[in-house]
This record gives C-alpha cells, sequence and structure tokens, in this order.
C-alpha cells in the first residue's frame, strides 16, 4: 500500500471517529444550539436593535452572523478538546501511529469541521422555517461558505490546544478570544456605522470575514466585496492550516 | 532493520523534567526477537523511556535506533515498526470494541481487504467476540486491557512495547495476557520490552531483565543471573537478635535489617541452618527461601519495590475502579 494511501486512510478514520462520536451524543448536538438560539429569538426579536439593510428585520440581520456564531463555538471549542484528549491518552494512540503530523492535524480540522457544519445545517433550516426564506441554492452556498468557515475554526482551535498545557486555558481562551472574536465581528452591528476602533478591530479579526460573506450569501448585502471576504477566510485558513501543523509537530505527551 | 540485529539501542538516552531527572543517562541494546523487561517501582522512568522509543516524548540529550531509526529525526519511520500498549487505558470508550479495532487498523495501514479477518482473529484471541459491539465504556478493566493488547498486535509489529501490560486485572486475566504475550513471541518472533513491577513478570516472561530505578539502570541480566548475583539463598529471621551476631561467619554474605526482621544472604542455607540458629537467644519466626526478583531488587537498589507501591498509584486506582465496576 503506498504511503498516500496510508495518510488518506488515517484522514478517514479519524474523520470516521469524530462523526460517529458527534452522532452518537445527541444531547450536545442541541446543546449547542440553546445560546444561538436565545440571541436570534430574544435578543434578536425582543431588543429588536436597528437594521441598516432596508426590508430587512433585525433579527434577519444577525443571522448570518449567528450562523457563523454556532460555528465559531463549536469548532473552537472541539480544537480546545485536543487538551483533554492528550491528559487522557486517548491522543497517544493516535500520535503514536504511523502517520505524519500534518495528516493528523488535517484528519482532527476535518472532524471539527464536520462537527461544526453539521450546527450549521441545523441552525440553517430553523432559520430557513422561522426567520427568514432561503431556497435550497442559498442553503447550499451558506453550507458550502460554512464548511471553510468550520475548517477555519477548528483549525484555530487544534492549533491553541495543541500548545496548551492545562483545561484551565481553556476559559481564558474563551474569553479573550472567542467571544472578542465573535463581538468584534460585526455580528450584531453594521461595521460602516460604527466608529474608526471599532472598525479597525473588525477588520483585524478573521470572524469578520466570515459574517461578511454569509451575510453577502443569505441577504444578499455585505460591507466588504465578497471576493475580498472570501479571499480573506482562505488566506486565513491557509494561515492557521501552517501554524496548526507547526503545532502538531511539536505535540507531545503531557502527564 | 539494521544489520547488527538490533531491534532497540539507546545512547545515553535522557530525560528531565525541570529538576527531575526521570531517565538518566540509559544506554540499552535489545537484539531482535527477544523479550525484555524493565523492572522497577512506579516513578522510576519506566515509562518515559518508553514513551522516549515510541517518539511521544524528545529526549532531553542522548539519543536512541528503535528498528535502525533515529527516534528524533526520523519519528515516522519508527512509528511504521512499532505497537504499544500503554498503560492508562487508550481505548476509545466511546466507540465499540470492534470500531477500536477497525480505526487502528486504518491508522497503522493495515490493507483494508484483511482488517476484518484480523478483527476477527484478534478478537477471538483475547476473548471479546461476544462484546465486540458493545461501547468500551461498558467493558470491565480487565476487558479494556485485552481490547488495548488485541489493538497493539493487529498490525502485527516488529517491535512492541507493554508498559504494564497487567496492570490492575485480576490474576486470571493476568495469566491469560502473559500468555498471549509468550504465544506472540514464539509465532512472529517480535522483539517486546515490557516494563512491569510484578517480579513474578518479569522473572516468567522475559528473557533478560533490567533493574531499573531513579531513571537509570542497576543491573541488567537474565533473572537467574540476577538471582545468582545475589548469591544464595535468604534466611529471614525474626528474632532478638541484631547483624552483628554474625559478624564471625562467612557463609553469611549480607545481613540487613529491615523492620523487626533481620535478612541474610547464605548460599547452601540449608548446611547452615544450625549454625545460624545457635546464635539467636531467642528466635519467634524462620523463613529459608530461594531468591527472588524481589532480593534482587533489593540488593541492587537498597530499598524494596514495594516500597513505593503506594506512591504515584493513580492509574493503578483508576484500573481498579474500572475492574470494581
Amino acid at each position: 500500500m503506498s504511503l498516500l494511501t496510508i495518510e488518506f486512510n488515517a484522514v478517514y478514520a479519524i474523520l470516521l471517529r469524530e462523526a460517529k462520536i458527534y452522532f452518537r451524543e445527541k444531547e450536545r448536538i442541541i446543546a449547542v444550539l440553546v445560546s444561538p438560539l436565545l440571541f436570534l429569538f430574544v435578543m434578536g426579536r425582543g431588543l429588536a436593535g436597528h437594521s441598516p439593510v432596508p426590508g430587512v428585520s433585525y433579527q434577519q440581520f444577525i443571522f448570518p452572523g449567528i450562523l457563523c456564531m454556532v460555528i465559531l463555538f463549536t469548532a473552537i471549542t472541539y480544537g480546545l478538546y485536543i487538551i483533554w484528549d492528550k491528559r487522557l491518552d486517548f491522543l497517544k494512540e493516535v500520535l503514536a501511529a504511523p502517520i505524519s503530523r500534518a495528516t493528523l492535524f488535517l484528519g482532527k480540522s476535518l472532524g471539527g469541521m464536520l462537527g461544526a457544519v453539521a450546527e450549521a445545517f441545523i441552525l440553517l433550516l430553523i432559520g430557513a422555517a422561522f426567520i427568514l426564506p432561503l431556497g435550497p441554492l442559498r442553503i447550499a452556498a451558506a453550507l458550502a461558505a460554512s464548511l471553510l468557515v468550520s475548517f477555519l475554526m477548528a483549525a484555530i482551535g487544534l492549533a491553541i490546544g495543541a500548545r496548551m498545557k492545562s483545561m484551565e486555558g481553556f476559559g481564558l481562551v474563551m474569553s479573550f478570544l472567542t467571544w472578542p472574536m465573535f463581538f468584534f465581528g460585526g455580528a450584531l452591528f453594521d461595521l460602516n456605522q460604527s466608529g474608526p476602533w471599532l472598525r479597525l478591530a473588525a477588520y483585524l479579526d478573521p470572524f469578520t470575514y466570515c459574517v461578511d460573506l454569509m451575510r453577502h450569501i443569505l441577504l444578499g448585502w455585505s460591507v466588504l466585496p465578497p471576493a475580498l471576504d472570501l479571499a480573506a477566510v482562505l488566506a486565513c485558513t491557509a494561515a492557521a492550516t501552517a501554524w496548526g501543523v507547526v503545532s502538531f509537530g511539536a505535540l507531545q505527551q503531557t502527564r | 532493520m539494521n544489520e547488527d540485529r538490533a531491534a532497540i539501542q539507546t545512547f545515553g538516552l535522557t530525560k528531565s523534567f525541570g529538576a527531575l531527572v526521570a531517565v538518566d543517562g540509559i544506554d540499552l541494546t535489545v537484539p531482535e526477537g527477544e523479550v525484555f523487561a524493565l523492572l522497577g517501582p512506579n516513578g522510576a522512568g519506566k515509562t518515559t523511556l518508553i514513551s522516549m522509543l515510541c517518539t511521544l516524548v524528545k529526549p532531553t540529550s542522548g539519543s536512541a535506533l528503535v528498528a535502525g531509526h533515529d527516534i528524533v529525526s526520523a519519528g515516522l519511520e519508527v512509528r511504521r515498526h512499532i505497537g504499544i500498549v500503554f498503560q492508562e487505558p487508550s481505548v476509545d470508550d466511546l466507540l465499540t470494541g470492534r470500531e477500536n479495532l477497525s480505526l487502528h487498523s486504518m491508522l497503522y495501514g493495515v490493507p483494508r481487504r484483511e482488517i476484518p479477518g484480523r478483527i476477527e482473529r484478534m478478537l477471538a484471541a483475547v476473548g471479546l467476540t461476544d462484546r465486540a459491539d458493545d461501547l468500551v465504556r461498558t467493558y470491565s478493566g480487565g476487558m479494556r486491557r485485552r481490547l488495548e493488547i488485541a489493538r497493539g498486535l493487529i498490525h502485527e509489529p516488529r517491535i512492541l512495547f507493554l508498559d504494564e501490560p497487567t496492570l490492575g486485572l485480576d490474576p486470571a486475566s493476568r495469566r491469560a495476557v502473559w500468555s498471549h504475550i509468550r504465544d506472540l513471541k514464539k509465532r512472529v518472533g517480535a522483539t517486546i520490552m515490557l516494563t512491569t513491577h510484578y517480579m513474578e513478570e518479569a522473572d516468567d516472561l522475559a528473557d533478560r531483565v533490567a533493574i531499573i530505578d531513579r531513571g537509570r539502570i542497576r543491573e541488567l541480566g537474565t533473572a537467574d543471573e540476577l538471582k545468582r548475583k545475589v548469591g544464595g539463598d535468604i534466611v529471614v529471621l525474626k528474632a532478638d537478635v541484631g547483624p552483628e551476631a554474625f559478624a564471625g561467619l562467612d557463609f553469611v554474605k549480607e545481613a540487613l535489617r529491615q523492620d523487626d526482621t533481620l535478612r541474610l544472604t547464605v548460599p547452601d542455607a540449608h548446611l547452615h541452618l544450625k549454625a545460624i540458629l545457635d546464635r539467636c537467644p531467642s528466635i519467634a519466626e524462620v523463613q529459608v527461601r530461594r531468591v527472588t526478583l524481589d532480593d534482587v531488587f533489593l540488593k541492587f537498589t537498597g530499598h524494596q519495590i514495594r516500597d513505593e507501591e503506594g506512591r504515584d498509584t493513580i492509574f493503578e486506582r483508576i484500573a481498579g475502579s474500572l475492574n470494581a465496576r
């Protein structure tokens, strides 16, 4: 069997494992959707903020951002879980396998991507039913973008997780990375109408481009040209992947 | 494999964690096809040594060749030739036994067509056929252990590392694991490096035994050689007497006080027993026995292996609680 086939089978094996585990834990699939639904139905409808897009309600305006939020939280949490794996020894089995660390990283990222896209798909269906009309074409396009965004976020989570030693850091990452990424990303407001500092922070945030791209797909409205959004997301994905592969190369068993 | 047919070779292999030197300049050569036991208490550095050889931990200094490949610069090549059974449970709880074996086979490059057949054979070998489709979560500690062993063997590695393979197992399961290991050596001719803190295990399984303590190899040889080095039988006295009482007797090679007993090392003890007993004013208990690896350990490290068993036993507690379930 050629080396390439072995690496390919390994990616498939890792992916298969993540998929099996993911779909066996049905409670978690639902639990992940609770906070985005609160954002959509309590804040989106209750707060009923101002929507910058004519003919689009505030709830509809934040929907693409909340969709990205589900992906952000699911995928980054998944990635950080590798700290836990390191301590529990499940990872040892995979680390000792005759596959390159790049393959392992790819397999894990795809695994995280799969879980996040599944959540995004459920939320898309909920959105299509209760929030805004979505044709199959738009859902397909949104899913395609979700794949990319999910991979990016899982890669970021894994790269950070691979370098962290204790689960205590988990909360810090959530407070100092995930939430700021979400809030600065313009999921809840219009970047055009915000101050220069907020805008600067937003443009440094990879999540901004994900939200903007998703908004273009679902609402036909975006702050930046969609091609620029796509290019930014692709560039971030390439950078996160490179960083992740290096982090995984340095990965050692911790006790 | 390299020309001199050594499966494992280490050169001053060292690993420190901050101030703690877990493995301290170990030089070892394990020829192909040998069963080699690392015997030592918890915290002696056995697991760290094995983790380095499996490329899971990078050495602080020194180097090693496994299957002829450098563990630092050719980690991937090393991993293609080895199998590992970990000390801590590392089978995937959330999958079934069969799924664990199937994913492992894919990860380790077993050709797709061969996977189902091999899984059936391994499941039968470790007696898990009827529980194969249950989640590992529901397995007992012994069953997990057996599944781990099946997993370590399914890709037929040339070199197998077993880290405390029978830790936390009941005696029956332990014997079953031993017979698998013996069978593996006979049938496949695999090189096996195992760590243990059970004397019987090293004695029973290994071609050669290394006594490891505080990161260093204190003594190395066949179990018989090591026992001969102790130099005789052991006489344990519970009596009102100190080591100085036997100073004049040249057949007493060593006299050591241990708690409330006195241990004498005496070649051909049956010939000298009367002379020994004559020196004791009163005797509560006498025991004469053959040298065990326990005695070897005591001689070369200055303490008993069981002294430290209570120390770092979180894994034993885990294994114990898994067993109890």
